[in-house]
């Protein structure tokens, strides 16, 4: 009774553990050549492709409501001219990273679950490893790579169209000046600030990549096994995104002192 | 000229369930195997942990050598080529055609030109008669013809060890007929040592030099095809001749009660023993023997009607 306990307790570490194995196992395959240039670029296209509009559509409403939040905030303080520059930062920092996170991890990364799920059931994965070839260094580091690809830029696309869709709704909602949230840009913000967002997004990318790999590829008892694959590379991807998020957020505030206007 | 596999205490369970314990056989080099037992006891287990797809708690499979259940992942990658594994439904990679699932082998570990590929390829297509399909994707064929060619797939590096996994299941039995028959005329060419998994007692009776049944966790028997079926052990006379009467239940094995409702029932004779397939272009196989010599030399008397012509298929009674 005690052991079965102390297994329920132990269970989660020891997937934890088989994660970061899993991990270590796609590092290694890294450098293993040949690269599978073509898979890489077949699924780079494919993630994009399943993100590109999605992600798109998220960011206008997400630069939007920060617009809007901020500026009206700001209004009460006094200090209009710093809407740009405080939404930029807002955006380039944190909504930028988080909507390309919910995105790889929710169309990209349930994609490669369910399409490694897929294999693992249909016996395709151990066909390959029959056939003498690490599943691993052929379909997982290609997609890995891709998705971390595929992360940094959409990490620049989000970027692009918040703040853009931050400005529209700044400057025709809440009669800001033009000139004033363009010329604030700067203020606030400065170019450490474009370089955490997109390491963020790579980590992202890596992180929802070798989730959904390691759910998929560990796939088992049928069809049913891939819809749960697939759900839960969703949810513990999210989950570890968040917290990885806000690990990043807080080192990188502790090093990179903030812009005095 | 094949290459054996020597199989040694070999235990496995999942969790805390016991798969099967201390299986130990040899295969014979270029001989055909069959491995029966009911469903869900573990064939299939034993199947992958003979490739190392699954690590045996205990024991060893060697295979020239080499231990494949203890031997590094580099090792066992290089082993494998050894090897040529027809899975369940055939397992080709659904994103590729068939011809490029087939060449997939060879332009992976062989440094042949385009068109010695296609040369081989072709070869094999023809070989499963699947020829004129090569350009057809796997999800657009039926479920026989995956696994033929999912069989030619496995045949392009020319194995040394051919390993089916259930090869009749799903398909009817002429197919299932013609399948064994490929089957035995790819011995003869190849001479490859030849495991097949099933519970199809058809297949079983007619095709292999040796029968093995895995039951109750355990191997309860191995050897020669004649052995077995004149065997009067209960577990292997039942199975083999698909009888309700035996130590086999509907649900893995029979309780007290019922053995002992059934203990003065009288068991039906032996069916008598079928011709063995013979290669459809009438030379004899290398491992072939002759119908009857293994119950001459043990000085068994076979069931009555064994080894003719033309006799029916049906067992049990």
């Amino acid at each position: 009774m005690a052991s079965a306990v102390a297994s329920r307790v132990l269970q989660p570490i020891g997937t934890a553990g088989k994660l970061f194995a899993f991990g270590l196992d796609v590092a290694r395959n890294l450098f293993k050549r040949p690269f599978q240039a073509r898979e890489f670029i077949q699924q780079a296209w494919f993630i994009a492709s399943v993100t590109i509009i999605p992600t798109a559509l998220v960011a206008i409403p997400f630069g939007a409501v920060i617009a809007l939040q901020v500026g009206s905030l700001i209004k009460q303080f006094g200090a209009q001219s710093f809407t740009g520059s405080a939404s930029v930062l807002a955006v380039v920092q944190q909504a930028a990273p988080i909507a390309t996170a919910l995105l790889i991890a929710g169309a990209g990364g349930s994609a490669i679950a369910a399409d490694l799920g897929a294999r693992k059931i249909r016996e395709e994965l151990d066909a390959m490893m029959v056939l003498g070839i690490d599943p691993i260094q052929r379909l997982v580091v290609p997609r890995v790579l891709a998705c971390m690809m595929v992360a940094v830029f959409l990490n620049g696309l989000v970027t692009v169209v918040g703040v853009a869709g931050g400005y529209v709704f700044n400057v025709v909602l809440q009669d800001g000046t033009p000139g004033a949230y363009i010329a604030s840009f700067t203020a606030l913000a400065q170019l450490p600030d474009l370089w955490v967002g997109l390491i963020k997004a790579l980590v992202f990318g890596l992180i929802a990549a070798v989730v959904a790999a390691y759910k998929g590829v560990n796939a088992g008892g049928g069809p049913k096994g891939v819809g749960d694959a697939v759900n839960e590379s969703v949810v513990i991807t999210f989950l570890l995104l968040f917290v990885v998020n806000l690990v990043i957020s807080a080192i990188y505030l502790q090093i990179i002192p903030p812009k005095t206007g | 000229m094949g290459v054996e596999i020597e199989i040694k205490d070999l235990t496995k369970s999942f969790g805390k369930q016991l798969i099967w314990g201390d299986v130990t056989l040899t295969i014979p080099a270029g001989e055909i195997c069959v491995m029966l037992g009911p469903s869900g006891t573990g064939k299939s287990v034993l199947l992958k942990t003979i490739i190392g797809l699954l690590k045996p708690d205990r024991g060893s499979v060697v295979i020239q050598g080499t231990d494949i259940a203890s031997c590094p992942e580099k090792e066992l990658y290089e082993i494998r080529k050894l090897f040529g594994v027809l899975f369940q439904d055939g397992a080709m990679f659904g994103s590729m055609n068939l011809y490029d699932n087939i060449a997939f082998p060879l332009r992976e570990h062989t440094n042949k030109t385009e068109s010695q590929v296609r040369e081989v390829v072709m070869e094999k297509l023809d070989l499963v008669g699947l020829l004129g399909t090569e350009d057809k994707l796997p999800g657009e064929i039926s479920g026989g013809m995956r696994k033929r060619a999912g069989l030619a797939r496995a045949l392009v590096l020319d194995p040394e060890i051919v390993l089916f996994d259930e090869p009749d299941s799903g398909l009817d039995p002429v197919r299932t007929s013609f399948l064994n028959q490929l089957i035995v005329d790819l011995n003869a060419q190849i001479d490859a040592t030849f495991l097949i998994v099933t519970h199809d007692i058809n297949t079983a009776r007619m095709v292999p030099d040796n029968i093995g049944l895995l039951y109750h966790k355990h191997l309860a028997m191995f050897g020669p095809r004649e052995m077995l079926l004149s065997s009067e052990e209960p577990v292997v006379r039942q199975f083999l001749n698909a009888q309700v009467v035996g130590p086999i239940g509907m649900s893995e094995e029979k309780d007290a009660d019922e053995l002992e409702a059934e203990k003065d029932m009288e068991l039906p004779p032996l069916p008598p023993i079928p011709l063995q397939l013979e290669p459809s272009n009438g030379q004899p196989r290398r491992s072939q023997r002759a119908p009857g010599a293994w119950c001459k030399e043990h000085g068994i008397e076979p069931p009555p009607g064994s080894f003719q012509e033309n006799m029916s298929m049906t067992t049990g009674g």
